[in-house]
């Protein structure tokens, strides 16, 4: 069934939907656009002049094996990302699901986190595990670890990810939760009826019931680590130790803004566009057939 | 041997709010008991506590001769078809169906028979590929009968199935559940709360009130004798006249037996039981003087309400949606009425009259 709404004046729908459009042109399609010009265009390093060269950016920065790297980096600190803070964020949903004393004060206080704004989640973090400073990193050293995230390139991506998994898991946390509290309990209940152990009825029942929340987070999860880790990297390790966390949005923003590319910084950022539309688009193409609604 | 007997059950909420106050009753092997009470009664938490959903705070609950109050849902070997029916909504009728068995460890070939077996008793052998999401009402109503039949558990449990129907399936159903508990003989525990449903599919009614129980029996003993007028207002539509006497009323109505020496009381009536007359009643019956004030006329029986014209006062007519104090409804058969507002008199012997404690706790017997 669809609503019909009946407007007397014809100018009306479009006036309400207006500042919306409004927002959407001026902040997404017109950057957008002025980034695929520039990405045709070349300057000299001091931007006194300007050279149409068309994809000639494209075909270098194809040429170079740093981009690539650059986008298996990329690809990995997302499923990393997406895969610790999504799990994480449902142990503590069916942890949080279950009838206990409190419940409201704990659920409120795991949602805290997704206030926090990147960049102070990563210093946050960087505090704690920083080798000199970091409590944590202390007590990792007394262990016998040589905790070092500002030389060693796989603790700096740990360090990320963690700053990065537990900003997201709030997020996750409150859909999931939703999720979780719209299963029938009675279909639960049946479950235990009919033998089925909490273990099983988890990954017979609810977690299949659970698919449309888990395939829309892991959209936006992927989306987030893509985009939103900027402040974080930024903040926490500024790409390195040796471009260790350097990921193709934190490309853009060196080669661009510190490197004085533009071209090839723009070239970047149409790329970076194209693949997170083909991700979604492949996301709701074959994940949601799977998708039990 | 798969009987269920009940002893002393409580139940206690954390908060303190006592839900089921003390409950005993049995049902025997292969018997239909159901479970009627008003909303709130308590009869769908008795039947979780049996089902092992809920926790029993007092009492024994034995299934076959077991004390399950320890044993988990699953190994109390009942089967339970749900209000909202409770169907996994990701599985196929089939999987559904067959979900059970596999937790069992059951093998592959004889759950297949099972599944098409009880596919064929309920009628939905077409159905088996479908999702619930699929199906009609009464389609899945089926597939959760079909969940519990599989089973073949000792034990069938049933938590208002029939109330998400549309009233011309639920009489249909009505009577295939009661068809396919003879045809299986299993024990079976049946909450609702409406009466029709209670009375026509139990073999022994327990009507609830408050967490308690009103009354046990056979439904057309309880229908015949009820012991509170909870009961007899509860159980038969439309209800049981009941009409307040004095002490000086019920020695002239109740001379010459026991009953006459009681205080004060209730007197109870069945509406099929009055009978619209020109003479008064013969000795020991009852006589009503009525003005009536409202017909309803269902085709084959006309409901008669009547306001009690006492010493020649004119009759109070009724508010909208409520039934005076001195309101008597009268069944009769056919669709020959008397006019709104026309005087009559209604009369009934006196093995038809029924006699409670003022309290209306009590039923007072000869």
């Amino acid at each position: 069934m669809q609503k019909q709404s009946v407007f007397h004046s014809p100018l009306l729908p479009f006036l309400l939907i207006a500042p919306q459009v409004g927002i959407v042109l001026v902040f997404f399609y017109w950057p957008a656009l002025q980034a695929v010009w520039q990405s045709f265009l070349l300057q000299d390093a001091f931007g006194l002049s300007t050279t149409f060269v068309a994809f000639e950016n494209y075909a270098e920065l194809l040429q170079q094996p740093e981009y690539f790297n650059a986008i298996v980096r990329t690809f990995a600190f997302s499923a990393l990302i997406a895969g610790s803070s999504l799990s994480f964020a449902l142990l503590l949903a069916v942890m949080a699901d279950k009838p206990l004393r409190g419940v409201g004060l704990y659920r409120t206080l795991l949602i805290w986190p997704y206030a926090v704004a990147p960049a102070v989640a990563g210093v946050l973090w960087m505090f704690m595990l920083h080798p000199s400073l970091g409590v944590l990193a202390r007590g990792l050293r007394n262990m016998g670890l040589d905790w070092n995230p500002l030389l060693n390139g796989n603790h700096a991506v740990i360090l990320v990810v963690l700053a990065a998994a537990w900003k997201q898991i709030s997020y996750n946390f409150l859909f999931f939760l939703a999720g979780l509290q719209s299963i029938p309990k009675s279909v639960l209940e049946a479950a235990a009826i009919d033998g089925a152990g909490p273990m099983r009825r988890f990954w017979t029942v609810t977690f299949p019931l659970l698919t449309p929340t888990i395939f829309f987070l892991i959209v936006v999860n992927i989306v987030y680590a893509f985009f939103d880790t900027f402040g974080i990297i930024d903040a926490m390790t500024g790409g390195g130790p040796a471009k260790s966390t350097e990921t193709l949005v934190y490309k853009v923003y060196l080669d661009g803004l510190l490197g004085g590319n533009l071209g090839s910084s723009a070239a970047q950022s149409v790329l970076l566009m194209v693949i997170v539309i083909g991700l979604t688009a492949i996301q709701f193409r074959y994940v949601e057939r799977k998708v039990t609604y | 041997m798969s009987n269920v007997t009940l002893r002393n059950v409580r139940k206690t909420y954390p908060g303190g709010v006592e839900a089921i106050k003390g409950i005993d009753f049995a049902v025997d092997d292969g018997q239909f008991c159901v479970l009627v009470g008003p909303s709130g009664c308590g009869k769908s938490t008795l039947l979780r506590m049996v089902a092992g959903l809920e926790t029993i705070t007092k009492g024994e609950i034995d299934i076959g001769g077991r004390v399950v109050n320890d044993i988990e849902p699953a190994d109390r070997d009942i089967a339970m078809v749900f209000q909202n029916y409770a169907l996994y909504p990701h599985m196929s009728v089939y999987n559904n169906m067959a979900y059970g068995l596999r937790n069992r460890g059951m093998p592959k070939p004889e759950i297949d028979t099972r599944v098409r077996e009880a596919a064929r008793i309920l009628e939905i052998g077409a159905l088996l590929e479908r999702k619930p999401r699929q199906l009609s009402g009464g389609q899945r109503q089926r597939v959760a009968m079909g969940r519990a039949i599989v089973r073949q558990p000792k034990v069938f449990l049933f938590d208002e199935p029939l109330s998400n129907l549309d009233a011309k399936l639920r009489i249909a159903m009505r009577v295939e559940i009661r068809k396919l508990q003879r045809r299986l003989n299993t024990t079976s525990i049946y909450v609702t709360h409406d009466q029709l449903e209670a009375m026509t599919l139990a073999d022994i009614l327990v009507v609830m009130n408050g967490g308690m129980v009103e009354q046990i029996g056979n439904p057309l003993e309880v229908y015949r004798k009820p012991a509170s007028t909870f009961v007899a207002s509860f159980i038969g539509a439309p209800p049981m006249n009941l009409i307040t006497l004095d002490a000086d009323e019920i020695r002239a109505q109740f001379s010459g037996d026991a009953r006459a020496n009681t205080e004060a009381g209730i007197l109870g009536i069945r509406p099929e039981d009055l009978l619209i007359s020109t003479e008064a009643a013969a000795s020991g019956g009852l006589s009503l003087d009525l003005v009536v004030d409202a017909i309803e006329r269902v085709g084959a029986e006309t409901f008669v309400y009547g306001a009690r014209a006492r010493h020649g006062e004119p009759a109070i007519s009724a508010r909208p949606g409520e039934l005076p104090p001195g309101e008597v409804i009268v069944r009769v058969p056919g669709q020959n009425a008397p006019a709104v507002g026309e005087r009559i008199m209604v009369t009934a012997p006196r093995e038809r009259l029924h006699l409670f404690s003022a309290d209306g706790r009590r039923r007072i017997d000869l």
